[in-house]
């Protein structure tokens, strides 16, 4: 087996709060084989997000740092590069896409002008040559006249455009890795499914590996192909995605699966209640204590659960699941 | 094109907000008590009340009130703002030769003012607990809180007096000569305390302003989208950020173009600055309505004009202010 693209090692990322520091991303390994697609899970708050922007080196400025753990890409530790190495990188190698198409783009530049700069930044193209770069990947991605809407302005464009030009954006230099945080959550579902067709067919044309972040059961199903359930900055569960549908090995992503009505019916044929996750993910305070952080949520909790953090147990298929009980879930 | 359309829309307002303000300061003007009669007696050294009538019916004054404010605006119209006889000379004339005066002083003091306050605010918003920020919030404290004419009396006393830097009053010094660029070294040095403190308020206002927009749009979406892309930390603040917090610091430069010109009013009564300013109080204390009305007349023409800068700057600043018109 080859050594794969990205290598998450006991990953901890550490944020300054008025309470004290608290590890919002807590002991988390995880590997990404070029071209594959991964998919990130769990409510907001679990520190998903935290996750991508630590692989960008973009904490927030002196709140946010890799306390410990490596983030290997190709061979080079990210976590401790220096920040004109990270430019280098950042919208190069490894690009990223945001939740909010409506915001993410500058208002007062042309999409066009907002699509050559990484160009321009990156591959040293001449200005028109960049533009012209620009029109085609307006183009790839599937945005109608291309030619006349590279010179329009963000607000003259819809929620999907936007997150087309993003998309544009990102993969402007070709990146091995695309990073797509909630990509669809602010856009209606029509669209949504519209983006995650355009992204499959970026991907295979590019051949970028793809993390995805999102809370979307459904989502996770058809765009990725490993997926890693957060819970409170902590590794719940990991393995593939059909596999963890099937059988899920934590109680949390049971929870979460168990909230999607789709899913179940398409893959067990029988339609159950839907259920909730009763109750909410714990306030940062909580985070970095010896004990399962779920236990408050859990039904199967016991003395144990509260008393040790439960340890990654392996089971057959590359699934994990960081769960005392994770033999009688 | 929808954006000359529009343009066209705002000049035929503001011609007919300026026609607004002639009516309003007209009626002001002719409610308050002594009129041009009262000053040519005064001049002649007396007059009996025939002798007052015999001219006020010369002048139309005993005509109807709004017959003579239709004759009045008529005349302005025609670029025509009346005799001043205190200063025996046309008004327009009069004004004409002051505004040059205070034109420099104002665009000089406002344009170093927005320009040194947006870099002071994006300095500091940069790392809000620097020094450079500790110095805007104690310049902005200084600037809102110290009158113009204290600052003005306390720069004369410090930099005229004890250290001779600067001349202590006046536009240009008569015993120069030379080529233009004496005069224009000349002119700046006069320049140089006037400006500092009208642009002093104006200074305080726009740094604290910019400083704040800057901070929100630094933690903008669209600005970590171009930290993503892999963008220099000057490319980020400079292009993306700076433009998008230029907006609210031009509009309130836009509305501050009246205080500009109240605050010269001071500034040059402080430095006998041969402005507008010193006219207008020159022509209050002798009560030369034909002045005071053309001076109030120029200057909201000035503010009008200003207010129309303003709104092509915002256009060429957002997008989005041009496609709505």
């Amino acid at each position: 087996m080859t050594a794969p693209l990205l290598k998450v090692e006991n990953l901890r990322i550490e944020l300054t709060t008025r309470d004290g520091v608290a590890p919002v991303i807590d002991d988390l390994s995880f590997e990404l084989g070029a071209g594959e697609s991964i998919s990130f899970v769990g409510e907001s708050g679990c520190g998903k997000s935290m996750t991508a922007l630590g692989i960008m080196g973009l904490l927030p400025e002196k709140v946010g740092r890799v306390a410990s753990g490596s983030i290997n890409f190709a061979g080079e530790e990210l976590s401790t590069a220096t920040e004109k190495r990270m430019r280098e990188i950042r919208g190069n190698d490894i690009s990223m896409i945001f939740q909010e198409p409506m915001t993410s783009l500058n208002p007062v530049y042309t999409v066009g002008e907002q699509i050559a700069e990484v160009l321009r930044a990156h591959q040293n193209l001449s200005k028109a040559a960049a533009w012209a770069s620009a029109i085609e990947l307006l183009d790839a991605v599937r945005i109608p006249n291309a030619q006349r809407r590279v010179s329009d302005y963000p607000f003259q464009m819809s929620g999907g455009q936007r997150q087309r030009v993003m998309i544009a954006i990102a993969l402007a230099c070709k990146p091995k890795i695309l990073i797509a945080d909630e990509p669809t959550t602010a856009l209606d579902v029509t669209i949504q499914a519209q983006i995650f067709d355009l992204l499959n067919d970026m991907k295979r044309q590019t051949g970028a590996a793809i993390i995805m972040i999102t809370h979307d059961m459904g989502a996770v199903a058809e765009m990725a192909e490993r997926m890693i359930v957060m819970y409170a900055g902590r590794n719940a569960e990991q393995g593939p995605v059909e596999q963890i549908i099937e059988r899920p090995r934590h109680p949390y992503s049971k929870g979460l699966i168990a909230c999607v009505p789709h899913i179940m019916a398409t893959l067990t044929e029988e339609r159950r209640e839907l259920t909730e996750v009763a109750g909410i993910v714990p306030s940062l305070r909580e985070f970095g204590k010896n004990r399962c952080l779920f236990a408050s949520r859990c039904n199967m909790v016991t003395q144990k659960c509260l008393d040790k953090r439960p340890p990654e147990v392996a089971f057959e298929g590359q699934q994990m699941s960081a769960c005392w009980h994770a033999e009688a879930v | 094109m929808a954006s000359l359309q529009s343009l066209m829309m705002r000049i035929l307002y503001a011609a007919i907000l300026l026609i607004a303000v002639l009516v309003l300061n007209f009626s002001m003007m002719h409610m308050a008590p002594g009129d041009v009669a009262d000053t040519i007696s005064q001049s002649m050294g007396g007059a009996d009340q025939e002798l007052l009538d015999q001219i006020r019916a010369d002048y139309g004054l005993d005509q109807p009130f709004l017959v003579q404010m239709g004759r009045y605006i008529g005349n302005v119209l025609q670029f025509d703002l009346g005799y001043s006889f205190f200063y025996n000379k046309p008004v327009t004339e009069l004004i004409l030769q002051r505004l040059p005066a205070t034109l420099l002083l104002v665009f000089v003091a406002q344009i170093l003012a927005l320009f040194i306050g947006v870099i002071l605010g994006v300095i500091s918003a940069r790392k809000p607990n620097g020094i450079a920020s500790h110095f805007v919030t104690i310049l902005a404290l200084f600037g809102y809180s110290a009158p113009v004419f204290w600052t003005g009396i306390l720069l004369l006393i410090g930099f005229s007096l004890k250290i001779q830097l600067f001349p202590v009053a006046g536009m240009r010094d008569v015993t120069i000569e030379g080529g233009f660029w004496v005069h224009f070294i000349d002119v700046a040095r006069h320049m140089v305390l006037p400006v500092i403190t009208l642009g002093s308020i104006f200074l305080a206002l726009y740094s604290r302003l910019s400083r704040a927009t800057m901070m929100e749009v630094l933690g903008s979406d669209y600005v970590r989208t171009a930290k993503a892309k892999g963008l220099t930390e000057r490319q980020v603040v400079y292009k993306h950020a700076l433009k998008n917090s230029l907006s609210p610091v031009i509009t309130l430069a836009g509305l501050q173009f009246s205080a500009v010109i109240s605050g010269a009013v001071l500034v040059e009564a402080v430095f006998s600055w041969p402005g507008l300013g010193t006219l207008a109080f020159q022509s209050i204390i002798a009560r030369d309505t034909p002045t005071i009305l053309g001076i109030l007349f120029f200057s909201a023409l000035v503010v009008i004009v200003g207010n129309l800068l303003t709104d092509l700057a915002l256009r060429l600043v957002d997008p989005r202010v041009r496609s709505k018109g």
